[in-house]
């Protein structure tokens, strides 16, 4: 457990001393801004409509969590897209490179520690990420009284799968010794991910339940919604430990192709 | 400490390390010798459980290092031809990183930290960025790395190589200061390095051990004969037939120098003969004027045994008298 967090600490703080912390954050922080604010302009000027037309002729209020923070932290998943790569493309494709994997690789740590441990340290700055969207978030509470439950649902999906989409982007990084493949790599998997049900959303065909399963999109909408269901939490969980499971062996196999 | 049983690897069908056996007794200083591409770095990877062994077992401490690798690993300080360092950590934090990685309880971490900065002398970098710092630091924060924890066992692969002399000087010195607490291998191609430093040499050609021995057996012993430089006035001719008359002599070359003949006399081992030569000048009248043993150094037996099956061309160019001669050859060529 030492082990795990001394890699996660020294992992998080190392995006820190390259420009990469920096640019995600800041590329979080810009779009999402434009997202959130953009809705929320368009939201007070359909409440003032709404007032306007029907003050109060049974029609309910808008909802801010249904028109503002839902699609705000919706659109923010494919902003992950772009951005995850980012975050793990260095994980272990930068230690192949510079050898410093033999100092992990010789040291009394189990491998699931350093795998476990890398993934976090990446999890940390996702999660520093998510906070830009809190703070922005939080905003609301001064002026409004949105359900924080749903907001919290929806970010808990965000968690989930950007752990999924980290770890699958872990992996890749243990196949290479280029951070540029490794990310390239990470993109190119994570989009086919992303729109293997696209294709196939017209027809019934058990390909294309299967594909609706696998997609990374389709299992955010019910957490978005504030829903916590438990085939998408399972999945989510699935793919992580899949794709710390398959670093593990890549790692391994390292050690027998070095 | 260390024991090492029938090891093979192999990467495909390339066979990097074939059938080595060897052992390493606690305290010693081991030197592995081998030209680039032996299997030096292979074996010592074996050593620290970073690649497992095809066939065969290694022992460090006891335990095996493929089924108690974890044992192993926490008794092994390794420092990897290049220094396992990250460049965007300074030098202190670094160092805090690898206690950590190597279980070190944190109460004991300072005083450990501070312990192999003194040792190494990099108190007046230790807040700097390593990617800042030059070679010789580097490699001085990369043994500091592999002492963290006290290890039994050190191994150190390459450790002067890029640096510069007075570095090599000052790295040497400090593997010869870890003597005796821990064990010692370490790999070279530079021979100086292992006539200076280790106790035991270990010699690695193509994958298997040619000699293990000390420095001092292998350069005297194993070659089974001397040199003696002698400085005479005389008639050419009749000194190569009167030298080469003495009991023992196997062949005689003379060049002129000065008005003087400079000989070079190879012999059987024999501590008579040095006496047996002066004798015969002495006894002819001519002037002795200069006689020095020439040691055979590791460096001619090195040639001698990776270059056994080499084509023969190659033989003969060390069977030159030239080449093989020490005191006209300093290292430096077989350095590069």
């Amino acid at each position: 457990m030492k082990n795990v967090a001394a890699i996660a600490m020294r992992e998080f703080k190392v995006y820190f001393s390259s420009p990469i912390a920096y640019i995600v954050l800041a590329m979080f922080a810009a779009i999402f801004g434009y997202f959130f604010s953009t809705g929320l302009a368009y939201f007070a000027q359909f409440s003032a409509q709404a007032a306007m037309q029907g003050g109060g002729m049974g029609m309910p209020p808008l909802n801010i969590n249904q028109f503002v923070v839902a699609p705000s932290l919706g659109n923010m998943t494919i902003v992950l897209l772009f951005l995850v790569p980012m975050i793990t493309m260095r994980l272990f494709a930068e230690e192949k490179r510079s050898g410093t994997v033999e100092l992990l690789l010789t040291s009394p740590v189990k491998d699931y520690e350093i795998i476990i441990g890398k993934w976090l340290g990446a999890m940390l700055l996702f999660c520093a990420m998510l906070l830009v969207a809190v703070i922005n978030l939080s905003l609301l509470f001064f002026y409004t009284t949105p359900d924080w439950r749903p907001m919290l649902v929806a970010l808990l999906g965000l968690i989930l799968m950007g752990g999924a989409m980290t770890a699958v982007g872990a992996f890749l990084s243990t196949l290479t010794k280029n951070q540029i493949v490794a990310a390239a790599l990470t993109f190119g998997f994570l989009l086919l991910l992303w729109v293997l049900n696209w294709a196939t959303s017209f027809s019934n065909s058990t390909l294309s339940e299967l594909f609706e399963f696998l997609a990374l999109s389709p299992h955010f909408e019910q957490f978005s919604k504030g829903v916590i269901e438990l085939k998408d939490c399972t999945y989510y969980i699935s793919a992580i430990a899949l794709g710390l499971f398959l670093s593990k062996r890549s790692l391994e196999s390292l050690r027998w192709r070095a | 400490m260390i024991k090492v049983e029938g090891v093979t690897k192999r990467y495909g069908p390339a066979v990097a390390v074939k059938n080595v056996s060897f052992k390493v007794e606690r305290g010693e200083i081991v030197g592995f010798l081998g030209p680039n591409g032996a299997g030096k770095t292979t074996t010592m990877r074996i050593l620290t459980g970073f690649l497992p062994p095809t066939e065969g077992t290694a022992l460090v401490g006891g335990y095996d290092v493929q089924k108690e690798p974890i044992e192993v690993k926490k008794r092994i300080g390794y420092l990897p031809e290049t220094p396992p360092l990250y460049p965007e950590m300074e030098v202190v934090d670094y160092l805090r990183f690898v206690a950590k990685l190597k279980g070190i309880e944190s109460g004991d971490e300072n005083r450990r930290i501070d312990s192999v900065i003194d040792r190494t002398s990099i108190g007046d970098v230790k807040d700097k960025l390593i990617g800042k710092l030059s070679k010789g630091y580097r490699q001085r924060v990369g043994l500091a790395q592999a002492l963290i924890h006290s290890p039994d066992v050190l191994v150190l692969d390459e450790p002067t190589s890029g640096l510069d002399p007075k570095q090599i000087i000052e790295v040497r010195e400090l593997i010869r200061s870890l003597a005796g607490e821990h064990t010692i291998i370490l790999s070279t191609h530079i021979l100086p390095e292992v006539s200076g430093t280790c106790g035991r040499v270990i010699i690695i050609n193509e994958g298997r051990i040619e000699a293990n021995d000390t420095p001092e057996n292998l350069t005297s012993q194993l070659q089974g004969a001397q040199a003696v430089r002698l400085e005479v006035d005389g008639p050419e001719d009749e000194v190569l037939r009167r030298l080469g008359d003495v009991p023992g002599v196997n062949a005689v070359s003379c060049e002129n120098a000065a008005g003087r003949l400079v000989c070079r006399v190879e012999a059987e081992k024999d501590p008579e003969t040095p006496r047996r030569l002066a004798d015969a000048v002495v006894n002819l009248g001519w002037g002795l004027y200069g006689m020095q043993s020439l040691s055979l150094s590791l460096e001619d037996i090195f040639l001698k045994l990776t270059d056994h099956d080499k084509a023969p061309a190659a033989r003969d160019a060390v069977a030159d008298p030239e080449a093989a001669d020490p005191a006209a050859e300093p290292p430096e060529e077989v350095n590069e």
